[in-house]
């Protein structure tokens, strides 16, 4: 500990209660933060900012353009490149004394417990059910603290799960929502949008968690849901009473959890309708008899003139399916996630008469290869 | 006997309002059935319950001035 720099902490560390105590605990913290996004992004640079001493990033996505807004550890150059590499080569210069370790990789079952396990304390910057549900039963598994943070357009959560309150019981994500929600019922970023400068208040929050967890200072948000609405400016906390025992137990062993296919429960893995990648949709649309659509809504950009194409949106796509005429059919969207709820209303009305594909990543991940 | 119902996430767009106020529910239970009666928009969405501030996912009776959070899950980041 006696390396630690005494002047770049002083602010904090003549803080009543924090001290250099405090700092030698965050200098001794492992913190890992999954998903480098707009949680991810200006939680990592308050942890790096003071002084946690190992910091592990895992995320599988590229810099993409529509993340500016909101992804505070990118510019305009980094697009297309990895988001780890570019966070951790921000964060050295940010803080060259302390450990930063980037895993470039998307956390699944198979690999999620090794890596959670290197760590003290999981931040969830993820932005989909699929790994959130993964996340908090791996961190149940492992007994690791987890600091949850969400957001859906103007409104944020924040909790901290896996640490016992005063009364020895730990929640989980899962005594608030025992099972994921299907995939219409509650809209994503993409798709719903979010105000920019929420997931950055959001994503502070849950560095302010992780430390006071780290340091022991103050009343950490344990066996509690905060959700903060940035148009009112009101936050809401309440109490998760575990006297009421949770309705489905949490999963206990590894083996259920390795067996465990979280895309299956979160509905977002849709075995008919293929997805296909740029180089396959681009031999698949010259095919006959196949009709390129585009699921989004008018207003939505980038316009596609690239190749030919019809617009169906999403809000008048069920009325228009009897209208679709051609046998194969590929759907996109901005993302490739309404595509899917579009070829899946497809199936539900032409059964497996229609080949139906879908391109994986939307028109941005399409649009960024041409980049 | 007024109830207080507070709306969260989606919910409150649905609703088209941030809260609204029951009169003459003596349970979660039946707050549940006149929810959906009043807001048939809230069939396809799931949230949590909680009643003066404590999440509760059991019946749980109301008394006049309680306040009751309904609070859906997010998946955004």
């Amino acid at each position: 500990m006696s390396n630690i720099d005494e002047e770049r902490y002083s602010r904090q560390t003549i803080l009543k209660g924090f001290g250099l105590v405090g700092q030698q605990k965050l200098n001794a913290a492992k913190v890992l933060v999954i998903g480098a996004g707009g949680l991810g992004c200006p939680a990592l640079q308050y942890l790096a900012g003071a002084g946690v001493g190992t910091i592990g990033i895992a995320d599988d996505d590229v810099v993409s353009l529509s993340n500016l807004h909101r992804q505070i550890l990118y510019s305009v150059a980094d697009i297309g490149l990895p988001k780890v590499t570019i966070a951790a080569a921000k964060l050295s210069i940010l803080n060259p004394d302390i450990a930063i370790i980037p895993h470039h990789l998307k956390l699944k079952n198979i690999n999620a417990l090794n890596i959670i396990g290197q760590y003290d304390i999981i931040l969830d910057g993820t932005d989909n059910f699929a790994s959130r549900y993964m996340i908090n039963d791996a961190c149940v598994l492992l007994g690791k603290p987890l600091v949850y943070g969400a957001v859906m357009q103007y409104q944020g959560q924040v909790a901290i799960f896996n640490v016992p309150g005063l009364n020895g019981i730990a929640i989980n994500y899962r005594h608030l929502f025992a099972t994921a929600p299907k995939p219409r019922e509650v809209p994503n970023c993409a798709e719903a949008g979010v105000l920019g400068v929420l997931p950055g208040i959001i994503g502070t929050m849950q560095a302010a968690e992780a430390i006071k967890l780290i340091t022991g200072i103050g009343k950490p948000l344990i066996n509690k849901l905060l959700t903060y609405n940035v148009l009112t400016n009101e936050m809401y906390t309440v109490s998760v009473n575990t006297s009421s025992p949770n309705k489905k137990e949490s999963l206990i062993s590894e083996t259920i959890f390795l067996q465990m296919d979280y895309e299956d429960e979160c509905g977002i893995k849709e075995k008919h309708i293929i997805e296909i990648d740029g180089d396959e949709f681009e031999t698949l649309r010259k095919q006959p008899g196949t009709a390129v659509i585009d699921v989004r809504e008018v207003y939505e950009l980038p316009q596609v003139t690239n190749f030919e194409h019809q617009q169906i949106p999403m809000t008048v796509f069920k009325e228009s399916i009897r209208s679709i005429a051609d046998k194969n059919i590929i759907l996109f969207c901005q993302h490739g996630i309404r595509s899917i709820y579009a070829g899946e209303m497809l199936q539900e009305v032409f059964g497996n008469s229609k080949q139906i594909y879908s391109l994986k990543g939307g028109i941005s991940k399409w649009a960024a290869k041409l980049l | 006997m007024d109830i207080t119902v507070l709306f969260f996430g989606q919910l409150a767009e649905l609703a088209a309002t941030n809260e609204t106020v029951f009169q003459s529910v003596i349970d979660t239970d039946a707050l549940k059935i006149q929810l959906h009666q009043k807001y048939p928009q809230f069939a396809d969405s799931s949230f949590i319950i909680a009643v003066n501030k404590i999440l509760t996912d059991q019946n749980t009776p109301l008394f006049n001035g309680a306040t009751v959070a309904l609070l859906p899950p997010f998946s955004g980041g």
